[in-house]
């Protein structure tokens, strides 16, 4: 009824090729930024803020990156946690090296440092494939924490080998430390989703994201009508490894504040984000911010109803919690392997037709 | 003989042992690897699962004392009771098939014929699964495990030594039990692959699927057997760890250090395996103590294995004795 193409007719070829080519579509899309921009900022404190909120947009981020990764151009990657304390490590030096320059620049400096160094690790892609190359990712993952542990210089020689961020405003808002104001960092956050998500969904149905997936369904194959698969799998990996800088950089610096390294940044990190875009959806960046919510909610939600409703032992709950995500993964896997935006199509297929389906 | 020299050869044969400790969790990989294509991700997690059930047996606790009394209101712990550590082997044995039949039954029979990575993924739920229901079962805080394996310094070899080189080797009772251990159990299981019935029917899957069944074999049996086997190796892997370092959480991560083992040695070989985990062994102590420690700051055993598999696998993509990749269109 309300879905559909029927009657919405495009007249320039703008028009055609748009994000959202169907009416409804944009529509929601433009009640869900009006919402994101001029409600939720006004009603949130910081409660809502640091439990939800943050967490949602900061994975939302990893979750689009590590899909380009995986989803797009098919290379498994488990080392999206040493990624992301790249980006948290860069954005730290920055910011004490450079107090004066606002944190948009830092952020997207950190995300490029990032890509710079996931373009190093995705060299060995060229030769490796599958597992092996999964396996592989692992060893970025370990050296880069042992790196941030171990090498004094990119702690400040802190006594504690902590990173923590000093106060820095922009625009004269003051958006990390301890005085922050919660629609402050929502904002931030926001702005680098939603500019995360559009460069990411154009860069995805644009010639480079075509060249990834067709490397995804068959590198030989891709190799041989044209696509140069060095090109291909590097740019795949440095785009990946730039927005999960990013998100490296906002969990750091605006989400927690202080950050040690083996903690934050671990192997536990890397299999979070991959289990968001699995459970989400492969290969679709709606799926990455619907992962994202999911995995960032269900603790909240079972940390409400077993510790504050039921009464139980927070460990009790941690451990069900493992328990009720692994089967959920287990379950998605075997009933819908595409994810949640595969139930998300299915939905807008059935809703064409409704209420008349025959 | 010079010092530096002695405690190299030291450190080498510590190497060695710890290498084949990474060579019996790596087993349980290539079993599975072999027989169905799934990478077992979960293997260290089905390790500390076993080592969890076997202490939780032998000290007699209530399974799922804490969700009980969180429920119930109820203050159950322990039935009282200690069982000798043969007969909690055996029991955890039956644990562990049981394990491998629902495995098999509830997960993996779904996912026949899916694409390697997603079975891969589902391994990963999988560990999740096991390792929130064990710490469910038995408790999450560290445990001792003590089946009567002999620990400590091996003082024979110390003074053996002392005698021959003027210095004294030390080298734990409880590693040369977990080689020997070891030793038995991969002579045992190629026996089992070469001359038994079921051995073949194992490798006669591994090698075509439609052929297996095509003469006769039970695909499903021979999974359930094989994911057995994973579990009785997980729970030998299990019990030397254990016995080592205590059972808690960290001996999961020994599958981790399974992985650049299995890439070293070729995911398909048992004896790449055996090859793989003592080269990693060997490797990662003694850069640790030539290079890592002196100029590097330590602890490099933590990414020493991976980085050397990332170097190893640029020139040799299939491992040292994987079969050839061929890829066609």
């Amino acid at each position: 009824m309300f879905y559909r193409e029927a009657g919405d007719f495009s007249t320039t070829y703008a028009e055609d090729q748009q994000t959202f080519p169907i009416k409804f579509d944009r529509y929601r899309y433009y009640v869900v930024l009006f919402v994101a921009i001029f409600v939720i900022p006004f009603m949130v404190n910081d409660y809502w803020v640091n439990s939800l909120f943050l967490p949602f947009l900061i994975y939302a981020i990893a979750a689009i990156g590590l899909n380009i990764l995986v989803g797009y151009c098919g290379q498994v990657s488990l080392g999206t946690g040493g990624f992301m304390a790249v980006g948290a490590y860069a954005c730290y030096k920055l910011m004490t090296a450079m107090p004066d320059v606002s944190m948009f620049i830092h952020i997207l400096l950190a995300g490029v440092i990032t890509a710079a160094v996931g373009a190093l690790f995705g060299l060995p892609s060229l030769r490796i494939k599958g597992f092996y190359l999964a396996v592989a990712t692992l060893a970025a993952q370990f050296f880069l924490v042992w790196l941030f542990n171990r090498v004094p210089w990119f702690y400040n020689y802190s006594a504690s080998g902590q990173i923590s961020a000093p106060e820095r405003d922009t625009f004269g808002i003051l958006i990390t430390g301890p005085n922050t104001e919660a629609w402050a960092t929502y904002m931030f956050c926001l702005i680098f989703t939603v500019f995360s998500a559009l460069v990411a969904r154009n860069l995805t149905r644009g010639s480079v994201g075509r060249k990834w997936m067709a490397i995804r369904d068959m590198d030989i194959a891709a190799e041989i009508i044209g696509v140069n698969p060095l090109r291909a799998k590097l740019t795949a990996f440095a785009v990946s490894s730039f927005f999960i800088g990013i998100s490296g950089a906002l969990f750091f610096s605006i989400y927690l504040g202080a950050v040690e390294v083996g903690e934050a940044f671990g192997i536990q990190k890397s299999f979070l984000v991959l289990f968001m875009i699995i459970i989400g959806g492969l290969g679709s960046i709606f799926g990455s911010f619907a992962g994202a919510a999911f995995l960032v909610l269900l603790p909240v939600l079972l940390k409400i109803v077993g510790v504050d409703w039921l009464g139980w032992p927070t460990d009790i709950v941690a451990h069900l919690q493992l328990v009720i995500v692994g089967g959920l993964i287990i379950i998605f896997l075997i009933a819908e392997p595409h994810g949640l935006a595969q139930l998300w199509r299915v939905a807008k297929e059935k809703l064409r037709l409704w209420p008349f389906p025959h | 003989m010079p010092e530096q020299l002695a405690f190299t050869i030291e450190v080498f044969m510590n190497g060695l042992m710890a290498g084949v400790l990474y060579a019996l969790v790596a087993l349980g990989f290539v079993l599975i690897y072999k027989a169905s294509g799934i990478f077992n991700y979960a293997q260290g997690v089905m390790a500390l699962f076993a080592a969890l059930t076997l202490v939780g047996i032998m000290e007699g606790q209530v399974p799922f004392s804490h969700l009980i009394n969180a429920i119930l209101g109820t203050e159950v712990h322990h039935f009282g009771w200690h069982v000798p550590a043969f007969l909690a082997i055996v029991l955890t044995m039956v644990v562990m098939i049981v394990l491998a039949y629902c495995v098999q039954r509830f997960v993996f029979r779904y996912l026949v014929g899916q694409e390697p990575i997603i079975l891969f993924m589902a391994t990963i739920g999988l560990a999740y699964f096991l390792e929130g229901v064990g710490d469910l079962m038995w408790g999450s805080e560290i445990k001792t495990l003590d089946v009567g394996l002999p620990q400590g310094i091996n003082v024979w070899i110390d003074e053996f030594t002392f005698e021959a080189t003027g210095y004294g080797f030390f080298i734990d009772n409880l590693d040369i039990v977990a080689s020997i251990v070891a030793a038995i159990l991969v002579i045992g299981l190629v026996m089992f692959a070469q001359y038994t019935k079921q051995g073949r029917a194992m490798r006669a899957v591994a090698d075509d699927h439609q052929a297996a069944l095509s003469v006769g074999v039970s695909l499903n049996f021979i999974w359930i057997l094989v994911w057995s086997l994973a579990g009785f190796v997980a729970l030998v892997a299990g019990i030397m760890w254990g016995a080592k370092s205590g059972v808690q959480f960290s001996l999961s991560l020994i599958a981790l250090k399974a992985l650049p083992v299995l890439m070293l040695g070729g995911f398909t070989s048992i004896p790449g395996a055996i090859v793989g985990g003592l080269i990693i062994g060997v490797g990662e102590k003694l850069f640790e103590f030539l290079i890592g420690a002196p100029f590097l700051g330590g602890a490099t055993e933590n990414w020493f294995a991976y980085m050397l598999a990332l170097v190893f696998l640029v020139f040799r993509p299939q491992g040292l004795f994987g079969e050839k990749i061929i890829e066609r269109v």
